[in-house]
């Protein structure tokens, strides 16, 4: 029989209510013997009931159980969700008294697992299902529904038809090598078209960058020297646009700071040296850190002072930046200016009210926010599409490369058939034995 | 009571019997007559693309075909020699009556094989086991296995325009009722048409219109045993001609005479050697198509028009021949004709070539669906080899994906099934680049050599020739080369960009331009060129070999994913209905085999992959 599994399907942590999700043949049973109200097994589908947690005869909380019958549930088994006051200690208790009773600890993804092999949702609705749990804000989920809908999988498969056509032409003419009719392929027939396909690929991987920064949110560094105001300018914006969250570790390697939304979009702001204390930073390591985080980012924002000249430090960091995601914040513009520079920049000050609009404004400008909503959303968005797309390319490119140094055609035609297949496992046009593994391993736990 | 009774002696048949008796099993051949044994009723060559590789295989396994190829030619070419070591593959004009002839001579050598003559109407099965073949006469002869090879003479018509004869190839008599005997035993039986373009005579040809197509200046075979015998300057021509405008109408005005078109055919054609009136119909664009003239013999005087395959009336194809640049006054020796017959549907044989339905019945050739010469005698080597496995009590030799041709050619038949004749093309194997013409004996000879149908004698040739690339793997490795001056000259010379330092022979070859024969300049190298061409092959290539054998690997693991026998296709959820359909009717064995049927798409293994898991893993 299958196991019954659990599992905390709200974020931990926050709200003020957390669900604790059970599912499978044995959820009545189980839930019946922690839950005191209405008898679970009488009462009808689809219903909340109120009640209460016990542990023994010790209470533990208040709650709401929604009962829902197999069939017609998200797993397509018996599913309950106990709806409980929160707090980690009295969610975890739950968890562990159903543990306890007989269920099994869901894996990641495992609600989506069971969805997609009780037949509920095909393969590509449950990726889609991931990005969807996964979106951050509103344009993510617009970008997700859209995937659902197959833009995406229309322009990789026309990429992919092109591919198919140069195939196609090798293999011809290595099974019919003495008709003359058929166009003979060689180093000069097939650069052009392998070069237009490479093009395409980078079009789309251009895109992708706008897609992560839909679905992940945009990353900013705000560097400068000390005392240059990093983090009175951090804390206006993040007061102004009623920063979400604060001081929380984000999912990448990196801490974030704080993070705002701006035109829909998530920002980031991450950690530069401790951009909130202004006192006893060693230059040394904010250097190296500056450093890091300049890699890191979508964006920067270089803070310098009106009111000073250019100092060394300044000037080392002007170098560090790339110009493409660079924004030179002059601030304190209510100071006299003493500042002489030759890069664009802008300016401004965290003292009047809208002294830091021209900076939004700035960000907007710089990262093409405005457009990238305009455009028709069939962004390449996820980890998986986007790291196959780049072995694609480079399988491209490789074909592209040893024809150039003289490699024959049966050679080049590997790399060829490689990127086609890598293009099919995008779309799941190609079956890969190891793609459901990873695919569900990467949904978050509880849903 | 034989072991083996092989029925039919085209090509598959030879290599079916030889091997069986080969294999010290007492082997009879039954053939229809004895001096259409090996015979070539289609074209004059064998070997093309991937095809020759075929018969490389054939011979590292220790058939016959390439040896007789290389006794019998008179022409010899490596095709795709610049597109890469991939896809090079011989082709041999063979002699059509040296061909037989030497065929013929080995069998006679064997003293395991009888050849008698005699036409197979029906079989003796009891409690669905093959007990040996009825005779027209209604004799029988008893044997523990039978190996059909009978070609296109399962219920042949030959067609030409709306004539349709019950006749074999030469006007040799069909059978008239074995399939009929097969489908009552449960066999789906299918029907397949292929067809053969007019012989000119030779004297009638006025080939000062056409282009002259030689041999290589390079010596070839395919064997691994012999040294090549002909001589370069001995080989013949052959000639390229093309048709034209009034080609064309002819065929366009005459096209409802014609078997195919005018409806007088049910059989279905190979879709990778159209006749000419479908040439002209599907590409009607074009203005010209190539043809080419191939002498069938020295010792005919006949002339074969390749490219020419028609099923128009005598007539028409006069007019139609006559047409032809350089052939106004053409004598036309033998019309042309389609040819219609009964094949059994691949689907119901196992990969070891033994009936899924009459236990130790084999199957090889055309009777299993395919097209081509080389085709049938890699079945017919396969399908005798596992009829003495299977006496012998040893499991069945079944050759992988990415190890042969061959193993391609029958899983492809077995899983896919047939609609049409079956051709091997390059692009139907994944791993082409491990199943090369150069590598055919280290890929294949060993397991000859384990199942026992290559002998003593060629096994010592093959280990000899390992140890040879062994040690020139290692000279290249250890030795260098310094870059003195006037190395540096002989670079510069070829147009080499000349190495900055010295540098070890196998890092030099590894570039695209260099190879063993510029190397010989400065370093003896006394080996074979079978052994330097592997070294060179192996050491250019090897990050692609080496991807190459990873993705096999990759395939392995899925190949070994096996689907259990007692596997309820309905019972999946959300299987699509047409993939149901089909895996219930191929019940393919693995995942991997799975994954290569028609029609059931990534999906359908994905979701099927997932419930095997889900539902046979528990009980492990």
């Amino acid at each position: 029989m299958e196991d019954t599994i659990c599992a905390i399907s709200t974020a931990p942590g926050i709200g003020a209510i957390s669900i604790i999700r059970v599912s499978g043949p044995k959820t009545l049973d189980i839930v019946s013997q922690i839950y005191r109200g209405k008898n679970l097994k009488e009462v009808e589908s689809h219903t909340i009931n109120y009640g209460f947690i016990y542990d023994d005869e010790e209470k533990i909380d208040e709650v709401l159980v929604s009962v829902m019958l197999a069939p017609k549930t998200y797993t397509m088994e018996d599913i309950i969700e106990i709806n409980s006051h929160g707090g980690i200690n009295t969610t975890n208790k739950i968890l562990e008294l159903l543990l306890e009773k007989g269920c099994r600890l869901a894996e990641p993804g495992e609600f989506t697992k069971k969805a997609f092999l009780n037949g509920r949702i095909d393969l590509i609705e449950a990726e889609s299902v991931n990005d969807l749990i996964n979106a951050k804000n509103d344009a993510a989920r617009n970008l997700a529904l859209n995937n659902m809908k197959g833009n995406l999988t229309n322009k990789i498969r026309s990429i992919r038809e092109i591919v198919v056509g140069i195939m196609a032409n090798i293999e011809v003419n290595i099974d019919y090598p003495e008709y003359e009719d058929i166009e003979i392929v060689t180093k000069d027939t097939l650069l052009p078209k392998l070069s237009k396909v490479k093009m395409e690929i980078e079009d789309i991987l251009k895109d992708s960058r706008n897609g992560r920064l839909i679905n992940e949110g945009i990353n900013i560094a705000i560097v400068g020297k000390p005392n240059v105001g990093k983090s009175s300018i951090l804390n206006s914006l993040l007061d102004e646009e009623k920063a979400i969250v604060t001081n929380i570790a984000g999912t990448t390697r990196d801490i974030v700071e704080g993070s705002m939304t701006l035109n829909g979009f998530l920002i980031k702001f991450i950690d530069t040296a401790g951009i909130r204390d202004t006192e006893d930073v060693v230059e040394k390591i904010g250097v190296e850190k500056s450093k890091k985080a300049i890699e890191t980012a979508d964006l920067v924002i270089l803070v310098l002072n009106n009111n000073e000249d250019l100092t060394d430090y300044d000037k080392e960091l002007l170098k560090m930046i790339p110009t493409e995601k660079r924004i030179i914040f002059i601030n304190k513009s209510d100071l006299d200016k003493k500042i002489k520079i030759d890069f664009d920049y802008i300016t401004g000050n965290t003292i009047d009210q809208d002294g830091l609009l021209s900076l939004k404004e700035a960000i907007i400008n710089k990262l093409k926010l405005d457009n990238i909503l305009n455009k028709d959303m069939t962004y390449m968005s996820n980890v998986r599409q986007i790291d196959l797309l780049k072995k694609s390319l480079s399988a491209i490119e490789n074909a592209i490369q040893n024809l150039e140094a003289g490699m024959p055609v049966d050679i080049a035609e590997i790399d060829i058939t490689n990127a086609w297949n890598l293009l099919g496992e995008i779309t799941g046009d190609t079956y890969q034995d190891e793609l459901i593994t990873t695919l569900f391993s990467n949904f978050c736990l509880g849903k | 009571m034989y072991d083996v009774i092989v029925v039919g002696g085209g090509h598959a048949g030879c290599e079916a019997a030889n091997i069986s008796a080969k294999m010290g099993m007492k082997t009879l051949l039954l053939t229809i007559n004895k001096n259409n044994i090996a015979d070539m009723p289609c074209n004059p060559s064998i070997g093309g693309t991937a095809k020759g590789i075929i018969v490389r295989e054939i011979d590292a396994l220790g058939g016959l075909m390439g040896i007789v190829a290389d006794l019998s030619h008179f022409q010899i070419k490596m095709l795709n020699n610049s597109k890469g070591p991939a896809v090079r593959s011989l082709r041999a004009q063979a002699d059509k009556k040296i061909y037989p002839k030497k065929m013929l001579e080995f069998l006679e050598q064997n003293p395991n094989l009888e050849i008698k003559e005699g036409m197979v109407e029906d079989l003796v099965i009891e409690d669905s086991k093959v007990k040996g073949v009825i005779l027209e006469d209604n004799s029988q002869i008893f044997g523990q296995t039978v190996i059909l090879t009978t070609g296109t003479y399962l219920k042949a018509n030959i067609l030409i325009g709306s004539e349709n004869t019950p006749n074999g190839p030469h006007g040799e008599r069909r059978s008239n009722y074995l399939s009929e005997r097969l489908k009552e035993n449960g066999l789906n039986i299918i029907r397949l048409k292929t067809g053969t373009p007019p012989r000119i005579k030779k004297e009638s040809i006025d080939f000062s219109k056409m282009h002259e197509e030689n041999g290589d200046n390079t010596y070839w075979s395919f064997s691994h045993d012999i040294n090549p015998v002909y001589e370069i300057n001995n080989q013949q021509k052959c000639y390229l001609l093309y048709t034209n405008e009034l080609t064309h109408k002819i065929i366009q005005n005459h096209l409802d005479e014609s078997a195919m078109y005018g409806g007088y055919a049910t059989g279905v054609g190979p879709r990778y050697c159209p006749s000419i009136e479908d040439k002209v119909v599907r590409f009607s664009d074009k203005e010209r198509h190539q043809l080419f003239l191939e002498p069938e013999s020295m010792y005919y005087d006949e002339w074969y028009l390749q490219g020419f395959s028609t099923s128009m009336p005598r007539y028409v194809q006069e007019e139609m021949v006559h047409s032809l640049k350089g052939l106004e006054n053409a004598v036309i020796t033998k019309y042309a004709y389609a040819i219609e017959y009964d094949a059994i549907s691949p689907l119901q044989i196992n990969p070891s070539l033994e009936n899924k339905l009459i236990e130790g019945l084999f199957t090889a050739g055309q009777i299993n669906g395919t097209s081509g010469y080389e085709e049938a005698a890699g079945q017919g080597l396969v399908a005798g080899i596992n009829a003495v496995l299977k006496l012998k009590g040893k499991s069945p030799l079944i050759l992988k994906r990415n190890e042969a041709y061959i193993g391609v050619l029958i899983d492809d038949l077995v899983t896919k099934g047939v609609t049409d004749p079956y051709r091997m093309l390059t692009s139907r194997a994944e791993f082409r680049l491990l199943l090369r013409h150069d590598n055919a004996d280290l890929r294949l000879r060993e397991t000859g050599y384990q199942v026992g149908s290559v002998s003593e004698e060629q096994y010592k040739r093959y280990v000899e020739k390992v140890a040879n690339i062994n040690k020139l793997f290692e000279e290249v490795k250890n030795k260098k080369l310094l870059i003195k001056e006037e190395v540096k000259e002989k670079f510069i010379n070829n147009g080499y960009d000349v190495p900055k330092q010295s540098m070890t022979y196998e890092d030099l070859l590894k570039r695209p331009e260099i190879t063993f024969n510029f190397l010989k300049n400065f370093e003896n190298f006394d080996y074979t060129d079978d052994v330097l061409e592997q070294v060179e092959i192996e050491l250019k290539y090897s990050g692609y070999i080496k991807k190459a054998y990873k993705e096999a690997e990759k395939l392995q693991k899925i190949e070994e994913k096996e689907i259990p026998d007692d596997i309820d296709y309905n019972k999946i959820k959300n299987l699509a209905s047409e993939a149901k359909q089909k895996l219930n009717s191929v019940r393919p064995k693995t995942i991997a085999q799975a994954s290569r049927i028609s029609g059931v798409n990534p999906a359908d293994i994905t979701i099927l992959a997932i419930y095997l898991k889900k539902e046979y893993s528990k009980n492990e």
